[in-house]
């Protein structure tokens, strides 16, 4: 499904992705963890189209499209979701208002009829209950005056209703207590199928506990420098993300010797 | 028998007087140039009784000793008032059919969604070709008629009811108000003519739309709304197609008149042509006073605008709140994109007891647009317990634009109380790749964006018209992004 071969990627002109290398098919999830600042947040941002990132080598495919060449919409509209680290506030605009206009952009694009209010009620209902989400937050302004943990679910909401083939979660447990983080696991294992393939990008192996993944890869100063399967994660919970830094700076990264890691391989 | 600027205005006027009316389809244009011979040029094609005319003399005398006022923040090289041509008769022959029409303004009529046989009507097409819309305005008229409500051109008003327009033109806003008040007073074209009577609530809401369509107004329109004692009125100016015009200076007046409890609710779709995008090039320089006085106790004024066109907008929608316990409202979304500029805003004077004001203004500046919100808020020492709640907010969009605001607050009596808020947001990429990444486009985002900044003034909006402001901000920033 997801292609990334030999990805890298600045900002500014300051290389933040150095050369990563990662396939994941559907029904797979992958989490992506690493100490701050070693490029997490950026793979997504990246994958989604965000234009600040310039790509300077390297290639994504998806679904065997090149990725890099599409609109983030219409990255979105072929089924790449990204839930946002910060989301994003557009006051005077409801949420549900702007979710319809999202879905049917979506659905236009997929060739399916557009959903009437009725139909789209209906459905949002229901998902809202995959997040135990409050219905007042359906009419207030998007994820304005929202708390935190609010707007991760809300985030897994529009997760829910767009329905998307590639779901990439960044960091979306950080800010959450303890049941926030249990809702928004159980909101995000509910829609784990296989057709679908998740990105679990997080710094905590805590999240790892509800959403348990197929992969665990380990980011630092941009590369891969480690994968494994969820035992990964509990060894780094447990060591911290120090020795592998030490390891990647020595220049005897497990990925220097194997790359391309590729998980699925 | 098109004139020329080699005409003197004596010739014209003496032409005039010999020939009559007949003439009038033929002569279409006055040659440039104002002097009293072209007020009273004027007057006399309008077939205007003695005391109108010396109503407009007077507001002439008053112009000639005034200067252009200078103190708003808008740029603009200086106009030659005598280089304008101060009437224009009855249209010249438009378009027989939409195929003549300009391709161009045919799609943005597209855009915004109006009705085909609407749109030839916009586009100046001769309406000589019976419209549905032709039937529905007399069905309008009849049913004013029952209602006892007053709604025709200023002009038939004169003729019709002249006790009226006597007792009111000029209450609200007198001829010498300023500078454009006064060259308006002298010269104005035509207009609307509203009246309801005491107790009445108008039974639709009045709107310009078909007289427009059926006449084109001047560049000097003058509007005069009364509403009698619990009286109700509605009112919709403007269409919100783009009217291109080749003339540039617009300077109107609307006065409205509220008696003790009425209401009038005055709707503006402002879309005049903006000028060349690229260059800021021609375009409309729209100087416009509007006024509202709650005379009577208990009397609601609002007005309710937005504003999207024209290469210069001044205007400063406004209530003298002179009767106990009455209300004036603002509601404002002012956009500049291109080179437009823009400095509006409103005054609300509070002179009787528990006044109340509200103020809700939305400025969006794009491409080198400026937009200067400018209000004034006046409590005068009688006006005991008087409340004013002002919200100032303005939206950028791009890096080469500008947002300004001048809130001048001015407060006589200590039991007042009066609440502002401000606030300047920039359109963030965060925002856009948000609805982006939700599979929005990025003008969809825009709008989207737009549209909920301006909610709060939509919501003012009679709802068939909120739809078209929608559709209308969106057409006005199309491009604005990326």
């Amino acid at each position: 499904m997801l292609d990334i071969q030999n990805l890298h990627a600045s900002v500014e002109g300051n290389e933040i992705l150095r050369g990563i290398t990662l396939q994941v098919r559907a029904g797979e999830v992958h989490a992506i963890m690493g100490p701050n600042g070693s490029g997490k947040s950026t793979l997504a941002q990246v994958l989604a189209g965000r234009d600040e990132y310039d790509v300077t080598d390297g290639s994504v495919l998806y679904g065997g499209e090149d990725l890099l060449e599409m609109a983030p919409e219409d990255r979105a509209r072929e089924g790449i979701f990204l839930a946002f680290q910060y989301p994003v506030e557009i006051p005077g605009v409801s949420n549900t208002y702007f979710l319809k206009a999202a879905l049917n952009a979506v659905r236009r694009h997929r060739g399916q009829s557009e959903l009437d209010a009725v139909d789209f009620l209906r459905l949002v209902r229901e998902k809202m209950k995959l997040v135990k989400m409050d219905e007042s937050l359906l009419q207030r302004p998007v994820n304005e005056g929202f708390s935190g943990g609010e707007k991760k679910r809300n985030e897994i909401f529009h997760m829910a209703v767009l329905d998307p083939t590639l779901a990439i979660l960044d960091e979306t447990d950080s800010g959450l207590d303890i049941d926030a983080l249990r809702i928004v696991a159980d909101g995000v294992n509910a829609l784990r199928g296989p057709e679908r393939a998740f990105l679990v990008i997080t710094h905590y192996q805590r999240l790892l506990n509800y959403i348990v993944p197929d992969f665990v890869h380990v980011l630092v100063d941009g590369r891969i420098v480690r994968s494994g399967g969820k035992e990964l994660a509990f060894e780094l919970e447990e060591k911290g993300y120090g020795w592998l830094e030490q390891e990647a700076r020595s220049g005897t990264t497990q990925a220097d010797k194997t790359a391309p890691v590729g998980a699925t391989a | 028998m098109p004139t020329t600027a080699t005409e003197t205005i004596e010739q014209l006027a003496l032409r005039d007087y010999q020939a009559g009316f007949e003439t009038l389809v033929e002569q279409e244009v006055f040659p440039p140039g104002l002097d009293e011979d072209v007020v009273r040029a004027i007057s006399l094609k309008k077939r205007e009784p003695e005391w109108l005319l010396e109503w407009r003399l007077n507001a002439f005398r008053h112009w000639q000793r005034m200067s252009e006022p200078t103190w708003a923040n808008v740029h603009y090289p200086k106009i030659d008032y005598q280089a304008i041509s101060y009437f224009a008769g009855p249209p010249k022959k438009g378009p027989k059919s939409l195929d003549e029409v300009d391709p161009e303004i045919l799609k943005t009529y597209e855009k915004l969604g109006i009705p085909l046989q609407e749109r030839a009507l916009l586009a100046g097409v001769a309406v000589d070709a019976v419209f549905d819309s032709v039937s529905v305005a007399t069905t309008f008229k009849a049913k004013l008629k029952e209602a006892g409500v007053l709604f025709m051109p200023f002009s038939e008003a004169v003729h019709e009811h002249p006790e009226l327009v006597k007792k009111y033109l000029g209450s609200v806003v007198p001829p010498n108000d300023n500078f454009f008040a006064a060259l308006n007073s002298a010269v104005f074209s035509d207009g609307s003519f509203v009246f309801v009577p005491k107790g009445v609530r108008c039974p639709m809401e009045l709107s310009t739309y078909f007289r427009i369509n059926a006449k084109n107004t001047g560049q000097f329109e003058r509007t005069l709304i009364v509403a009698e004692d619990g009286a109700t009125v509605s009112y919709l100016e403007g269409c919100t197609a783009p009217m291109r015009d080749e003339n540039q200076l617009h300077a109107a007046v609307v006065e409205l008149y509220a008696h003790d409890r009425a209401t009038i609710k005055y709707s503006t779709v402002q879309n005049w042509y903006p000028g060349d995008p690229q260059t800021g090039k021609g375009g409309i320089f729209n100087f416009v006073t509007k006024r509202g006085l709650a005379a009577g106790k208990g009397a609601k004024i609002s007005w309710t605008q937005v504003e999207t066109g024209s290469a210069i907008t001044w205007k400063y929608p406004s209530v003298i709140l002179r009767g106990d316990d009455t209300t004036g409202e603002f509601y404002s979304v002012a956009v500049t994109n291109g080179y437009q500029q823009a400095d509006t805003g409103t005054k609300m004077i509070h002179v009787g007891k528990n006044t109340k004001s509200t103020i809700v203004s939305k400025g969006i500046s794009a491409g080198h647009g400026q937009n200067t919100y400018r209000g004034q808020v006046k409590i005068l020492k009688g006006a005991h317990g008087a409340r004013n709640f002002s919200q100032c907010d303005s939206m950028l969009i791009g890096q080469d634009c500008g947002a300004h605001t001048f809130p001048y607050i001015d407060v006589q009596n200590p039991t007042a109380q009066m609440e502002h808020e401000a606030s300047t947001s920039k359109i963030g990429e965060e925002q856009i790749f948000y609805c982006n990444s939700r599979g929005l486009d990025t003008e969809t985002a825009v709008s989207l964006i737009v549209n909920g900044f301006c909610k709060e003034v939509f919501r003012e909006l009679p709802m068939e018209f909120a739809v078209e402001a929608q559709k209308l901000l969106e057409v006005s920033l199309e491009g604005s992004v990326g």
